[in-house]
């Protein structure tokens, strides 16, 4: 079960003018190889801290890693060198970023990116570069690519674009990808490709993916498992299907009901509490003053995460007390 | 036309480019006037030794009875103070002007692109030493220090390029380190650093592509500025010396006998508010092809 790759005990913090914040606290998260394992939060979770952080990419004046372990095939990523990293990004772990427009070096065509791609891992001449950049705008089943290599990245649509960056990050030829938000900024149809996409991929090339979305929908379509992020920290993970039918934390309640169903039922949007600044409550569970079913406990002492059924954990006071504390509005539709 | 473009294209991108950067060029009429006159000058920058009429009168002959003609159909820039045909003179000052001046400008990008993109790529403690060295030239006014530069390592027309270099980098360096600050900050280079580019190729893979247009431009606009600072130079003694036909040169030499050959001065001064002109108008149209912003298509 465990092995391929691992994060244990992650404490990410910022350290800024008004005080230093934790922003990431994940006591464990492991991935097998091969599998695509989705991470699911919020803007602000800290999903892309947590990308950023894998890859030691995290600009070091704010931000602290205060103590923990990233453990890749067995190498603690934490423990290696700038110089080390750089062989190990690419090579080991590429990542796609969010917005497919900016990705991209508005200066070159995008042939001529994936080219450099290969020139930069591998000894290997121009035309042979040039024949492995062809192949891979195929793999990434954009048609005609003979034409799109010659394509500057603002002459491409933003589908087309996040494809194209998808092949920079496959041309590394690393088995682990983090995908962050990569349908961010897409539209719906488009978004739906690009899943399929990084799904056949996956099986395809068999490389792990890190998938991170703000959407459980998109994640339930690819993932085998998934992994709740709140505030830096992991409040309900299992295998999806699990945590779908099942959620026990609040929180991803509210995930799941924030997204639209169908025949027309309109998303109930009065419990939805937002976050500020002024109710963060520091001491015990992160998501007492937005929680519904809050309790005394919840506010002094921060639950920790507990195993439900199978392998699916929450770390929620309340999922436990009486069995039933999510669940109650979520039917699965 | 499309359509066309389209066919080579999928064979071979570069055409496309080339001829898009033409076609842009020529469709401004200014532009085109000066891309054909800068054209032209280093045409005749290039054959000038072989077409001129009296090649012997660029370097030491002299001809003292045919002294200060006015124009005519022997001479056609009338004749110098030594009997020297200033067409043929001023012709083949072109060749030093444009000389020197690309030499002196592409010094000075040489120094000055690395430096700024290293300083605003990486910020921090290099990029406070470059920049506050780059202002203590700054803070000289560029003539009053191309002059020192010039008086102190003595008067030559190779010294006046270096004098020049020397005072022009910084504002390469300041121009590339503002573009390149905020380059840096874009999600490309994050892009290709997770993907493992090493630093050194990221500034200059990534990022000087990415801040060169407005220095190209600049540099161009500048060898303008350049042409005119060697003919001070030379105008005050500092750069080239007699009897080398360099316009300033000439300028100079000619004051004396101003009032009665005005030919003389005006035809080299003329060269030099041509070249200056046609290499700003240049400058202008350049801007329009490499920024997409300014670009209609």
């Amino acid at each position: 079960m465990s092995g391929y790759f691992e994060v244990k005990n992650l404490k990410v913090d910022f350290k800024t003018f008004e005080g230093q914040k934790n922003v990431l606290d994940i006591d464990s998260l492991a991935l097998d190889k091969g599998e695509t394992f989705g991470i699911v939060g919020e803007s602000g979770a800290g999903k892309t801290v947590l990308a950023l952080t894998i890859l030691l990419l995290l600009s070091a004046p704010p931000a602290v890693i205060r103590s923990g372990s990233i453990n890749l095939d067995g190498e603690n990523l934490l423990q290696k060198t700038e110089k080390e990293m750089q062989k190990i990004r690419g090579r080991n772990i590429s990542m796609i970023f969010q917005d497919p427009m900016s990705t991209l070096n508005p200066v070159f065509t995008v042939g001529e990116q994936i080219i450099r791609v290969f020139k930069n891992n591998k000894r290997i001449t121009r035309k042979d570069a040039q024949k492995e950049a062809l192949r891979m705008i195929e793999t990434v089943k954009l048609p005609d690519a003979a034409n799109i290599m010659a394509k500057y990245p603002h002459e491409l649509s933003g589908g087309q674009r996040q494809r194209i960056v998808i092949a920079i990050a496959l041309s590394c030829g690393s088995e682990f990808l983090i995908a962050d938000e990569p349908t961010r900024n897409l539209d719906v149809t488009i978004q739906a490709g690009i899943l399929k996409l990084v799904a056949e991929l996956q099986k395809e090339l068999g490389v792990t993916v890190l998938f991170i979305a703000n959407n459980l929908g998109l994640v339930s379509a690819i993932c085998s498992r998934v992994a709740i992020l709140h505030e830096g920290r992991i409040v309900e993970t299992g295998k999806v299907k699990e945590v779908l039918k099942d959620p026990r934390h609040p929180y991803t309640l509210t995930l799941l009901n924030a997204i639209p169903r169908d025949k027309g039922e309109k998303v109930n949007l009065d419990n939805i509490v937002f976050k500020d600044s002024e109710n963060a409550n520091e001491k015990g569970c992160r998501y007492y003053y937005r929680c519904p079913e809050k309790k005394d406990l919840c506010r002094d002492t921060e639950p920790v995460c507990r195993l439900i059924a199978g392998t699916h954990t929450v770390a929620c006071h309340m999922a436990f007390k009486g069995g039933e504390a999510g669940g109650k509005q979520h039917t699965e539709g | 036309m499309t359509k066309n473009l389209g066919l080579i294209n999928s064979i071979k991108p570069r055409i496309k480019e080339i001829r898009l950067s033409l076609y842009l060029l020529g469709r401004n009429r200014l532009t085109r006037l000066s891309l054909v006159v800068v054209i032209l000058l280093i045409l005749i920058a290039l054959v000038a030794p072989y077409i001129v009429p009296y090649p012997e009168h660029i370097e030491t002959e002299t001809n003292p009875e045919d002294k200060l003609l006015l124009p005519s159909g022997d001479y056609f820039f009338g004749t110098d103070e030594l009997g020297r045909d200033v067409f043929s003179r001023v012709l083949y000052g072109t060749r030093i002007s444009l000389q020197t001046a690309l030499v002196a400008v592409g010094l000075a990008l040489l120094i000055g692109i690395p430096l700024g993109a290293i300083a605003g790529a990486t910020g921090g403690i290099v990029d406070e030493i470059i920049m506050r060295i780059t202002d203590i030239f700054l803070s000289f006014p560029p003539l009053l220090l191309a002059i020192a530069i010039a008086a102190f390592l003595g008067p030559s027309l190779e010294n006046a390029m270096l004098a020049i270099a020397v005072s022009w980098w910084p504002w390469y360096t300041r121009l590339i380190r503002g573009q390149a600050v905020s380059i840096r900050e874009r999600q490309f280079v994050k892009a290709a650093r997770a993907i493992g580019t090493p630093p050194m190729k990221i500034v200059f893979g990534h990022i000087v592509p990415n801040c060169i247009a407005p220095v190209i431009v600049q540099a161009s606009m500048d060898i303008g500025g350049v042409i005119l600072t060697i003919a001070s130079l030379s105008f005050l003694g500092l750069g080239a010396q007699p009897p080398t036909p360099e316009w300033g040169l000439m300028v100079s030499t000619s004051r004396n006998y101003f009032l009665n050959a005005w030919w003389y001065s005006i035809f080299p001064g003329l060269a030099i508010f041509v070249t200056v002109l046609v290499f700003n108008l240049l400058g202008d149209g350049l801007r329009e092809i490499l920024d997409p912003k300014t670009r209609k298509i």
